[in-house]
C-alpha cells in the first residue's frame, strides 16, 4: 500500500539558525495510528506543522496522498485536520459557528447533518450554542477536535491531545481517537505520556533533538529493545551471591528474600535454565517465580538519555 | 477559487462586525454628529460658504472620507491581527485557501463595514445639512475605492503589528494627522502658495479632493489625478500584501 504521507530528507532551520529538525524520513500508512513520541522541544510541533502548512521546509520534500504540500497545497490540506496543542479559539464565537466555519474555510458547502454528528460524537451537541469562553479546557479540547473534523479529513493529526487533560477525560479522548482511527481516519499524534502511545498506537517514532531516532512498530519496539526481568521469591533469605552466580546480572532484594534476573529475551539463550540448575546445585530454593518485560516508558528514556 | 472559504472568512467577520453593531456604529455616527454641530452650526454659520458651498455642506465629504479612512484601517488591521493575537490563525494556515482568498475575506469585510459606516454618516448629515450629490455613480465608486485601499493598507498593518500598541500607532501618527491637513475642513486653495504645494505630497488631499468633487463638482486637484492616485496607492497596498504572503511574512515560520 502506498503511504498517506511520505516525508524525505525533510530539514527546518529558523530564522535565529536553530535547527529544529534534521533529515527526516518518515512515511505513514493509511488507517494507522502513528504515535510520535519526543520531550518538549524535540521538534514535533514543527513536524506537524511542516505538513499540516505552518511552517515553511528548509529542505526536503512532503507529500500527501501523493500531492506535493507546496505545490499542491490545496488538494493536500484538504485531506488533513489540525488539532493544535494550545487551546486557541475564539472567544466570542458559539460551538456550531466556529465549527461550521472551519468548513467553509476548508470549502465545503454547508452541511448541518454532517456537523451534528460531529458535536454529537465529542459530547458537544449541549453546548452548541454556547460561546468559547463559556466552556472548559476539556470542551475546548474537543471543540478544536470537531473543528478539524468538520471538513471530514482523511488524516488527522493531533498536537498533544490530552495535555492538561484529567486523566477521567483523557481516557474519553483515547476512546474518540480509537473509533476515530476504527472509521478508518489516519491519526498521527504527538504526546510526551508514554501511555498515550503504549495504549493507542500501531507505530511509535521517537524524536529528539529534530531527529527522528527510531521508528517501530510498538509490539516489536516493546519487544526487540525490552529487558525482561525474572524475579524469584527465595524461601529463605540469602546473605550474599554465590561466587558461582556471578556471571549471571543478579540482584538481591529484600533483605535477600527476593532475587532479581534481568535477561535479554530476545537471545536465543536467556540463560534462565542454567540459573535454575545452579541455584539448585547450590541449594537456593524458591516459592515463586515471575517474570516482568521493561515498559515503553523505560524503553523511551533510554533512547533519548542515548541521543 | 475557495469560494467557500472566503465566504466563510466574510462571513465571519461581518458576524463580528454585527456582534459589537452599537459601538461599530454609533461611534462614528456621534464624532460625526459633534463636527457638524461645532464646525456645521456653532462655527460654520460665522464662515463664510467655501466655493460657493456653504461650509457645513462643505465639510461633508471630508467628515465621511476621515470616518472611511479609520473604520477600514481599523477594522481591518484588527480582523487580522486578532487571530494571530489568539493563535486560531493556524486554521487559516493549514487551510487549502490561497492568500487572494484569505485578503478577500478579510479586507472585503472590512470594506463591508466602512461603507456601512461612511453611508450612514451620509444619511446623517443629511439631518445637519442640505445636501447636494452632482454624481452619485463617482460618489459611490470612491467610496468603494478608497474603502478597499485603506482595508488593504489596515490588513497590512494588521499582519506588520506584534502589540496592540502598534495597531493604533499608525492610525493615530500618520492617518489622522494626513486626513485633517487633507482638506477634510477646508480646501486647500485657502492655504499660502507654499503650503498649497506642500499639501499635494498629502495623498489624502487627492482622495477628498476627488470625492467632493462628485458631490459639488468642486476640487482642488484634477477628478482623473484622484482617481489615479486612489489606483495607485491600491497597487501599492495590493503589491505589499503580495509580498508579505509570498514571504510568509509574520504569518509563517
Amino acid at each position: 500500500m502506498s503511504p498517506i504521507i511520505s516525508i524525505h530528507g525533510l530539514s527546518k532551520t529558523y530564522k535565529g539558525g536553530f535547527q529544529a529538525l534534521k533529515n527526516i524520513d518518515l512515511s505513514i500508512q493509511p488507517g494507522e495510528l502513528f504515535a510520535l513520541l519526543g520531550p518538549n522541544g524535540a521538534g514535533k510541533t514543527t513536524l506537524i506543522g511542516t505538513v499540516c502548512g505552518l511552517v515553511t521546509p528548509s529542505e526536503g520534500k512532503i507529500t500527501v496522498s501523493g500531492h506535493d504540500i507546496l505545490k499542491d497545497y490545496r488538494k493536500s490540506r484538504q485531506l488533513i485536520g489540525l488539532v493544535p496543542q494550545e487551546l486557541t479559539t475564539d472567544a466570542f464565537e458559539t460551538v456550531w459557528n466556529t465549527v461550521s466555519f472551519s468548513r467553509g474555510l476548508f470549502g465545503l458547502p454547508k452541511n448541518p447533518e454532517h456537523i451534528e454528528k460531529v458535536l454529537k460524537s465529542l459530547s458537544l451537541w449541549d453546548k452548541r450554542n454556547n460561546k468559547l469562553m463559556t466552556l472548559s479546557g476539556g470542551m475546548k479540547r474537543r471543540v478544536l477536535i470537531a473543528k478539524a473534523l468538520s471538513h471530514e479529513p482523511k488524516i488527522l493529526f493531533l498536537d498533544e491531545p490530552t495535555a492538561g487533560v484529567d486523566v477521567e477525560l483523557r481516557k474519553d479522548m483515547w476512546q474518540q481517537i480509537q473509533t476515530l482511527k476504527d472509521s478508518g481516519v489516519t491519526v498521527i499524534l504527538t504526546t510526551h505520556y508514554i501511555e498515550e502511545a503504549e495504549q493507542m498506537a500501531d507505530r511509535i517514532g521517537v524524536i529528539n533533538h529534530g531527529q527522528l531516532i527510531l521508528i517501530e512498530e510498538k509490539r516489536k519496539l516493546i519487544q526487540r529493545m525490552g529487558q525482561k526481568r525474572l524475579l524469584l521469591d527465595l524461601q529463605e533469605p540469602l546473605a550474599k551471591l554465590p561466587d558461582t552466580l556471578k556471571e549471571f546480572d543478579l540482584e538481591l532484594l529484600e533483605n535477600g528474600l527476593k532475587l532479581v534476573y534481568s535477561y535479554d529475551s530476545q537471545k536465543e539463550d536467556s540463560g534462565i535454565a542454567d540459573l535454575l540448575s545452579l541455584l539448585g546445585n547450590q541449594g537456593v530454593k524458591f516459592k515463586d517465580l515471575k517474570t516482568e518485560q521493561s515498559s515503553l516508558e523505560e524503553i523511551f528514556v533510554n533512547l533519548v538519555r542515548k541521543s | 477559487m475557495n469560494l467557500h472559504a472566503v465566504l466563510a472568512i466574510y462571513k465571519f467577520e461581518m458576524a463580528r462586525t454585527f456582534r459589537t453593531l452599537g459601538q461599530s456604529i454609533a461611534s462614528p455616527v456621534i464624532s460625526t454628529a459633534l463636527y457638524f454641530v461645532v464646525f456645521g452650526s456653532a462655527i460654520g454659520s460665522r464662515i463664510d460658504s467655501v466655493e460657493g458651498v456653504s461650509y457645513g455642506s462643505f465639510i461633508v465629504p471630508g467628515l465621511i472620507m476621515l470616518s472611511i479612512l479609520n473604520q477600514s484601517i481599523s477594522n481591518a488591521s484588527f480582523g487580522i491581527y486578532f487571530p494571530r493575537f489568539t493563535g486560531t490563525i493556524y486554521e487559516l494556515l493549514s487551510a487549502p485557501v490561497s492568500y487572494l482568498e484569505v485578503t478577500l475575506g478579510y479586507v472585503g469585510a472590512a470594506a463591508s463595514k466602512s461603507l456601512m459606516v461612511g453611508l450612514i454618516i451620509l444619511a446623517t448629515a443629511g439631518l445637519f445639512v442640505p445636501l447636494h450629490i452632482a454624481h452619485p455613480f463617482l460618489m459611490a465608486l470612491f467610496l468603494v475605492l478608497t474603502s478597499l485601499t485603506f482595508s488593504l493598507f489596515g490588513f497590512i498593518i494588521g499582519i506588520w503589528a506584534d502589540g496592540f500598541e502598534k495597531l493604533q500607532i499608525i492610525p493615530l501618527l500618520i492617518i489622522t494627522p494626513l486626513a485633517f491637513l487633507g482638506g477634510s475642513f477646508y480646501s486647500i486653495k485657502m492655504l499660502p502658495p507654499l503650503w498649497q504645494k506642500i499639501s499635494l505630497a498629502n495623498p489624502v488631499v487627492y482622495l477628498i479632493s476627488g470625492f467632493r468633487w462628485s458631490f459639488y463638482e468642486k476640487a482642488d486637484v484634477s477628478l482623473s489625478l484622484s482617481l489615479f492616485m486612489v489606483g495607485f496607492f491600491m497597487a501599492i497596498c495590493i503589491a505589499i500584501v503580495a509580498l508579505i504572503f509570498k514571504t510568509g511574512y509574520r504569518l509563517k515560520t
